[in-house]
């Protein structure tokens, strides 16, 4: 039993998801109670897909234990194909009925679905998220694909993109990019948009591009073995990975290492002297272990960090951090408990963090700058805009990104000379965010208050209601009795709150706000 | 217009329910910590679950408010369930820890789930039993939020209800509001009450452990969501007595709830208009600027909240809306009957879910709002359905007078949206 608060990696069943959601014409039937539905909202809301998950939930309950749970499962089961018609189903257990014992894989067996169907064995007590993607991915290749012809030109399949990755949709772009130009071609993309019928094809690529070691390696493996098909071991993330993936794959394919630089700017962004203000600034790094690897080589390479601090939550890969940590100078730190992270980045004090939607929330708490690297990841990293990891533009986008907390080197320039000033003290934060440096959050407040992403109302967004507002504040007169209701309003809407009902009693011709006021104001408002 | 106007035949209380049973789009009761552990400031929230009751409650609170917040779940390994380690034993090492590093915690709920239920680990013996090692600093309390036994806000009821065989006895007069509201709209209601002279006022759950209400025959209660059932019996059997009345959403539901309470305690009609008068007005007219958009369009209740037939109720009664179909996970006539009876027959009422069979009735109907779960509001967009997420229901200040419009905004705010977009050209 382990005491856990938030987790980077949820259970092995929604890594299946990730695969399942990613793909067309694949049905997953889940065995789980109603709860567990909830895994859907992070493809619609988090994702903004707009398809349901192709997922089928039996949502037994507790007094249907005792009796036939093995009967609903198959009820569903042949409902879900009925209605669905699918090319291939997978079939599998959550936490809760692995403990019942149905067994799914082995009742869809007995029952006479059409179409292959697929049975999984994620254990929930000892795996998590990622051994997820990576075996469903494997299972579904493993019962589809074998060898066969080859196709006359080289072509090579590009494995690992799938739903809730990050930033995998343009990544796939990228790298379809870098292939075109040494004129190799590709023969399938999976799981992402790829149907089961692509799944039986991918024998015809003479390689494969495993772009996610973490959603995709057994399968890449398997491949090998059973095809013949050589894999790719670099990641293209970073300028120099890319040019060295561009080699490793113009070796495997015997074909010229022919590259197009003409969009690549980020060494000369770097090189430029607005970015001497990088040198040397003290970052730590943390996410899955692919982008840490990644990350950290141009962090120190290309951009002139010091890099402080390494770490990876996904223990699979302990050894190749722990490696990378040791020629870095740094103590590695493999751990899944956002506790010992926060603890580990408070003791190295680092001017900016590269990491996860967790690390971002540490950011915030300690007041220090945070750029995201890797998933778990939240609804504003899936942008609209294109905007890749891999190749090229990714080199671009990354630098990007990661200046993008950080105060620019004129502007830092300023700050240096104006000190004094109001506007340009050291907390005022980089002058291009409307905020300032954060503030540790308290911890009483008003409850229940509103997460983000529920109401799509920024939590962080500046407290600049407070003491600056000049509009009436200074010939109205608040009342106690309304001041102290204004302090219940959760202080992201507090500003608008304020400012309104001063509108308004301005409008009225009113010289004091009561309690009453604040609220006549409220109704003129209310919309 | 102080008292109810029951439409004398034909409301929704004797309609035929719909009832199904197939795959449910709803969340558990675990659920239900997300807001609970932000009413109740001395309390922690300990879940004995799996990974995925983690990440259910990291997901549906969507961003990670502090660092340590004041719940966390105890995830079960393979060593607790191939009975290689105790898992009594386990958990009272992880609550020593816990409290050791909490000494502001005053009560601990340990939270049952699917997983802690199937193999039967007895939560309630756990509680006891740490009860008394951590006695009297701090209190243990257990209850289920699991998903075979609870679906999403039945989560609070559980958690109310396991309250209520601890509160002290009393016999004073007192009147007990029950749910957990956002402190602004709980000190509205209190301070209307006050104002008609009624008192003391007592809540369930108490913001701090120290001042928990007592209990007893003189004790009148008044539920402030519709889904405590369990908690109203609990209460029932400690001697208190119910006051039924319309849930206080919107004017009319507010003035039908405040009424019932006022009856109870004798007061007149003119302290009641007289407290009343000014905020319902504001209502009104909040409600009235609000709800121009939702005039004569039609909504379909996907299952989620249980505050579906209360704001059917108010929509249909106060915004002009017309419901094609309201939907509730469970009904619980003792507790929605006075919102039924006013709701005209002719909407489907329907109990529990065959998702994809409901679905298929959405499509079919096209409604101009259909209010659902998280997972399918932007599916159903994608479809060209407007939706509205019923989760913000729970998590927003909606109740009484004063959010009376804002309860009207949360609906009207899609249908505005969908509206204002030109966006076809662009496609
Ligand atoms: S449905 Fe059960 S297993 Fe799933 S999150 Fe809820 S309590 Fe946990």
């Amino acid at each position: 039993m382990k005491l856990t608060v938030w987790t980077y990696e949820g259970p092995p069943h929604v890594g299946a998801m990730r695969v399942a959601t990613a793909m067309k014409g694949l049905h997953y039937v889940l065995h789980a109670p109603q709860g567990d539905t909830y895994a859907d909202l992070l493809f619609t809301m988090i994702e903004r897909r707009d398809h349901r998950p192709p997922v089928t939930y039996t949502t037994f309950e507790g007094r249907d234990l005792g009796e036939d749970t093995a009967g609903i499962f198959k009820v569903t089961c042949q409902e879900a194909y009925d209605r669905f018609k699918p090319q291939a189903m997978i079939v599998g257990a959550s936490c809760t009925a692995e403990l019942i014992q149905d067994d799914p894989g082995g009742l869809a067996e007995t029952m006479q679905i059409p179409v292959p169907v697929i049975p999984l064995e994620l254990p929930s007590y000892q795996r998590k998220e990622n051994f997820g993607s990576d075996e469903t991915f494997y299972q579904i290749v493993r019962a589809l694909a074998a060898p066969m012809d080859r196709t006359p030109d080289v072509t090579v399949n590009i494995l690992g993109p799938l739903a809730l990755g990050f930033r995998h949709r343009d990544d796939i772009e990228e790298i379809k990019g870098l292939l075109y130009e040494m004129g190799i071609g590709v023969n399938v993309v999976a799981p992402f948009d790829a149907a089961p019928m692509d799944i039986t094809n991918l024998g015809a690529a003479h390689a494969n591009i495993l772009m996610y070691p973490e959603h995709a390696e057994s399968a890449a493996r398997h491949l090998e073995r059973t095809c013949g098909q050589p894999y790719t071991k670099t990641i293209p993330i970073g300028v120099a990975a890319t040019h060295e993936f561009v080699s490793e794959v113009a070796q495997m394919c015997g074909v010229e290492p022919k590259k197009d630089l003409s969009r690549l700017r980020q060494p000369w962004w770097s090189k430029s002297v607005d970015s001497t203000y990088l040198t040397g600034k003290r970052v730590f790094l943390f996410g899955d272990a692919t982008h840490v690897q990644a990350a950290a080589r141009i962090a120190r390479d290309e951009m002139g960090f010091e890099v402080v601090g390494i770490g990876c939550y996904n223990r699979e890969f302990a050894r190749p951090i722990r490696a990378l940590a040791r020629d870095f100078g740094v103590e590695a730190l493999i751990t899944d408990d956002y506790l010992d992270v926060e603890k580990a980045i408070e003791d190295a004090a680092p001017e900016m963090i590269l990491g996860t939607q967790m690390e971002r929330h540490i950011g915030k708490r300690l007041g220090i700058p945070c750029a995201v690297i890797s998933a778990p990841v939240h609804v504003q990293d899936f942008p609209a805009r294109y905007s890749p990891q891999m190749g090229w533009e990714g080199a671009n986008v990354i630098f990007d990104t990661w200046i993008h907390p950080l105060v620019m080197g004129l502007e830092e320039h300023l700050l240096a000379m104006f000190r004094e000033d109001f506007e340009f003290h050291d907390e005022a934060g980089p002058s291009h965010h409307g905020g300032h440096a954060p503030k540790p959050s308290d911890a009483g407040g008003p409850a229940p208050q509103t997460p983000r992403h529920i109401s799509g109302t920024k939590m962080d967004e500046p407290r600049s209601d407070e003491g600056s507002a000049p509009t009436g504040a200074d010939v109205m007169v608040w009342l106690a009795d309304a001041e102290k209701e204004l302090k219940k309003i959760p202080f992201f809407v507090r500003g608008k709150a304020r400012r309104n009902t001063e509108r308004f009693a301005a409008d009225q011709g009113l010289q004091e706000i009561s309690l009453d006021t604040l609220y006549e104001a409220k109704a003129h408002f209310a919309r | 217009m102080n008292t109810p106007t029951p439409v004398p035949s034909g409301t929704c209380r004797d309609a035929p329910i719909l009832k199904e049973r197939g795959q449910r789009e709803v969340f558990c009761g675990l659920t239900g910590i997300i807001w609970l552990h932000r009413k109740m400031q001395d309390a922690f929230f300990l879940v004995v679950g799996s990974r995925t009751c983690a990440h259910l409650l990291q997901s549906a609170a969507g961003v990670m408010i502090f660092a340590e917040p004041r719940f966390g779940t105890a995830i079960l390994e393979e060593t607790d369930l191939a009975g290689m380690a105790d898992a009594h034993e386990e958990l009272d090492r992880e609550v020593a820890r816990l409290l050791s590093r909490r000494p502001d915690i005053k009560q601990l709920f340990l939270v049952g789930s699917c997983p802690s239920e199937v193999i039967k680990l007895d939560l309630a013996r756990a509680a006891e039993r740490l009860t008394q090692v951590h006695a009297p600093h701090v209190r243990v309390l257990n209850y289920s939020g699991s998903g075979i036994e609870t679906t999403f806000t039945q989560g609070e009821d559980a958690c109310l209800a396991s309250m209520v065989p601890v509160l002290p006895a009393t016999d004073q007069r007192e009147l007990l509001l029950v749910g957990a509201l956002p402190d602004v709209v709980e000190d509205q209601a209190v301070s209307l009450l006050t104002q008609m002279g009624i008192g003391p006022i007592r809540v369930l759950p108490a913001p701090r452990t120290a001042e928990t209400p007592g209990i007893g025959p003189n004790t009148v209660f008044a539920c402030l969501q519709p889904f405590l059932g369990d908690t109203a019996a609990a209460l029932t059997r400690r001697g208190a007595r119910m006051i039924q009345a319309p849930f206080p959403f919107g004017e009319e539901g507010t003035t039908l709830w405040l009424r019932a309470i006022a009856d109870e305690f004798g007061v007149d009609e003119d302290t009641f208009e007289r407290v009343t008068a000014a905020p319902r007005a504001r209502a009104r007219k909040a409600i009235a600027n609000a709800s121009e958009a939702l005039r004569g369009k039609s909504i379909f209740f996907m299952p989620d909240s249980q505050l579906e037939i209360p704001l059917a109720r108010f929509l249909t009664r106060e915004c002009g809306m017309e419901a094609i179909e309201i939907g509730q996970p469970y009904i619980h006539k003792g507790l929605v009957g006075p919102d039924l009876d006013l709701i005209p027959a002719g909407p489907t009422i329907s109990e529990g879910q065959d998702v994809d069979k409901q679905l298929d009735r959405v499509r079919a109907a096209r409604p101009d709002l259909t209010v659902c779960g998280l997972g399918l509001a932007n599916p159903l967009e994608a479809e060209g359905l407007t939706t509205k997420w019923a989760i913000e229901l729970v998590f927003t200040p909606v109740h009484f007078y004063e959010q009376a419009g804002d309860l009207a905004g949360l609906f009207s705010r899609p249908v505005r949206r969908r509206a204002l977009l030109k966006l076809e050209a662009a496609e």
